[in-house]
């Protein structure tokens, strides 16, 4: 698709597109305790990815972020499946989850879970998947 | 607390995602995926052995525990078809090597089969119905993939039928455990026992377990199986197999786990109504199996007639009659597989599927020819191949049950299955040879080895029936006495 020639849309999708990242980074990280997750991320990502295909050509973004999204799919899926089998490290059941607080240097004492590794699998999955979906329909013509 | 019941489904996610990630290596491809399905079957072999010694094993995942989270279920009837699985999955695999193509082995035709295994494995070793309903999506999802994978005009066309059917009862299939949850607050199946025990199988129960008796005679092909020749028979002949072999076994076990695990309390109603469903099925089956001259057609009502009988020994409730549908079930697993790949075969060499139009393929092709013959018997059910021994206790069982009707319209349909597969064996390989060496449409070079395997498969399990009778004893009992499995399930929580 070639890019529209709209100056305003391009001028507010170049802030916008940090803005739409930004929200659903925090989305991703607030889905442990409140409403938001790997999921809602992912796609949050994906829509910011969107704007951009809308705004430039497909060609352009793919050339800029150089990865086949079919591989950010599988790759998705095998982190959230082998945080599953870490699980079963010590005899505990599959998919078990592992809870502590670690003192960092900056953020001082931070909740750590290994759940959200889990998480990243599923936001990988959802952005691989999704973008793969929509380019392969963009290119179909 | 038992890991080993994950693997048979993360083994062939792992894998078929890796298959994803090296997409060009071929080779990389077909090593894999074999390896994958060995490991299955290693693994099922290992759960086989403690539960013939330890009983039902459980796994609580992320260590929540029943009813609250999600325990998967490895009992006796599951793992066997999880072996079972396996080996018919080797099979087909190694009989796509030579005869998938190129293009579609590029195209993720591995990995999306191992996705397929993945559902099915998954379905048969959950113990809660929502997470059934997850698997039975996972594996429809690859199944939509492997059928319209290769996108010739008539594969597009039979598979938007085949998504639509299953779109809907997949609706019916959701709507079906919202109505159970509602009214039982659970969805553990174990849970759900206990649960529809205590409140009693009213009327309103007994709608619901109808419902569900719809979907999955839906997805079974038991009676509502006219998506079923038009789909089974599209695909290339190792998917078709693959199919044949295993997607309508899944609505069957689901049958089986439901009704004799949650809805046992009302056969009257539930069984009676399936008795009628399996002999309306095994009738229009054999019809349509002894009127077609086209090899597909014929083999693909023969599924619609092995539906009916195991469902037919299930439904006469009784010890012998479900041991029948268990040996039945592995059988005809392993023999649909079979004669999916023969006939895929003959098809691939004389590039017709018409009777009229071959003839005395046995000269130039004795091995496929017998093992034609072999299939063609043990698919009738005559001794000592393996459908024997499922077809004597179903009708046995049917007989002691009081359903006189229900035995003798399997033992009828059999014969008509016997006649209509041994129509193919007299007009295919029988006859004078009118294939001439330079008309051969391929060679059955690599694609014998597969067939070869499932046909000694299927004389053993009819000449080693002892050899598996203690574990099919096992899992009858299981289902005969469903406080086994609630037993297994939450009585865990003490320990």
């Amino acid at each position: 698709m070639k890019g529209l020639n709209d100056v305003i849309l391009r001028t507010a999708t170049k802030v916008v597109v940090v803005i739409i990242l930004a929200f659903s980074i925090h989305l991703f990280v607030s889905g442990h305790h409140n409403p938001g997750g790997g999921f809602i991320g992912g796609l949050a990502f994906v829509a910011a990815i969107v704007l951009l295909f809308l705004v430039s050509d497909i060609e352009k973004v793919r050339n800029n972020i150089a990865v086949d999204f079919k591989n950010v799919t599988a790759l998705g899926v095998l982190i959230s499946v082998f945080t599953g089998v870490g699980g079963m490290i010590g005899g505990k059941p599959f998919l078990n989850q592992v809870f502590g607080s670690v003192n960092l240097p900056i953020f001082g004492e931070t909740g750590m879970a290994t759940g959200v590794l889990f998480d990243v699998g599923v936001a990988l999955a959802v952005i691989g998947a999704s973008l793969t979906i929509i380019i392969s329909i963009g290119e179909d013509r | 607390m038992n890991n080993l019941i994950i693997l048979p489904v993360i083994i062939p996610i792992i894998t078929g995602m890796v298959l994803v990630i090296f997409r060009n290596n071929i080779w990389l491809h077909r090593f894999l995926s074999l390896l994958a399905t060995v490991l299955i079957g290693i693994v099922s072999v290992l759960l086989l052995e403690q539960i013939r010694t330890k009983g039902i094993q459980i796994l609580c995942l992320g260590g929540w525990e029943a009813p609250f989270g999600i325990t998967l279920v490895a009992d006796m009837l599951a793992v066997l078809l999880v072996l079972v699985t396996a080996i018919v999955t080797f099979c087909c695999l190694c009989y796509a090597f030579s005869s998938i193509g190129a293009e579609r082995e590029r195209h993720y035709f591995y990995s999306f089969c191992l996705f397929l295994i993945a559902g099915v494995n998954g379905a048969f070793l959950t113990g809660d119905i929502f997470n059934m309903f997850v698997c039975f999506e996972v594996m429809l999802v690859a199944s939509y993939v492997l059928i319209s994978l290769g996108g010739s005009r008539i594969q597009l066309r039979e598979s938007a039928k085949y998504i639509l059917i299953n779109m809907i009862s997949s609706f019916l299939f959701l709507v079906a455990i919202a109505f159970l949850y509602s009214m039982t607050g659970t969805l553990n199946m174990a849970d759900l026992s206990v649960r529809v025990a205590e409140a009693g199988q009213g009327g309103l129960m007994t709608a619901v377990s109808l419902l569900f008796l719809f979907v999955f005679s839906l997805k079974a092909g038991l009676f509502l199986f006219f998506w079923l020749p038009g789909s089974y028979s599209v695909p290339p002949t190792a998917i078709a197999a693959i199919f044949a072999a295993l997607l309508t076994k899944v609505g069957i076990y689901a049958i089986i786990r439901l009704f004799s695990l949650v809805f046992y309390h009302d056969p009257g109603v539930t069984h009676l109504f399936i008795g009628i469903l399996a002999a309306a099925s095994m009738v229009l089956g054999a019809m349509g199996a002894v009127a077609y001259w086209d090899i597909k057609r014929i083999i693909t009502y023969t599924v619609v007639v092995g539906v009916g009988f195991v469902l037919a020994g299930f439904a006469s409730f009784s010890l012998v009659g479900i041991r029948g549908s268990v040996y039945y079930l592995i059988h005809d697993m392993v023999v649909k597989a079979l004669i999916f790949l023969i006939g895929g075969t003959v098809i691939h060499l004389t590039g017709t599927g018409k009777l009229r139009e071959m003839s005395g393929l046995i000269r130039m092709y004795p091995k496929l020819g017998w093992m034609f013959f072999i299939a063609a018997l043990s698919v009738s059910g005559i001794p000592p191949l393996s459908g024997f021994i499922g077809k004597i206790f179903i009708t046995e069982g049917t007989f002691q049950s009081g359903y006189y009707w229900l035995g003798g319209i399997g033992l009828i349909t059999s014969l008509m299955v016997l006649y209509s597969v041994m129509k193919i064996f007299m007009n295919v390989f029988w006859g004078y040879t009118n294939l001439t060496e330079d008309m051969q449409k391929g060679t059955t070079r690599g694609l014998l080895l597969p067939m070869a395997i499932l046909t000694l498969l299927t004389i053993a399990l009819g000449l080693g029936t002892e050899g598996i009778h203690e574990y099919v004893d096992f899992a009858v009992e299981g289902l005969m006495n469903p406080n086994l499995y609630i037993d297994a399930v939450l009585g865990f929580k003490g320990q």
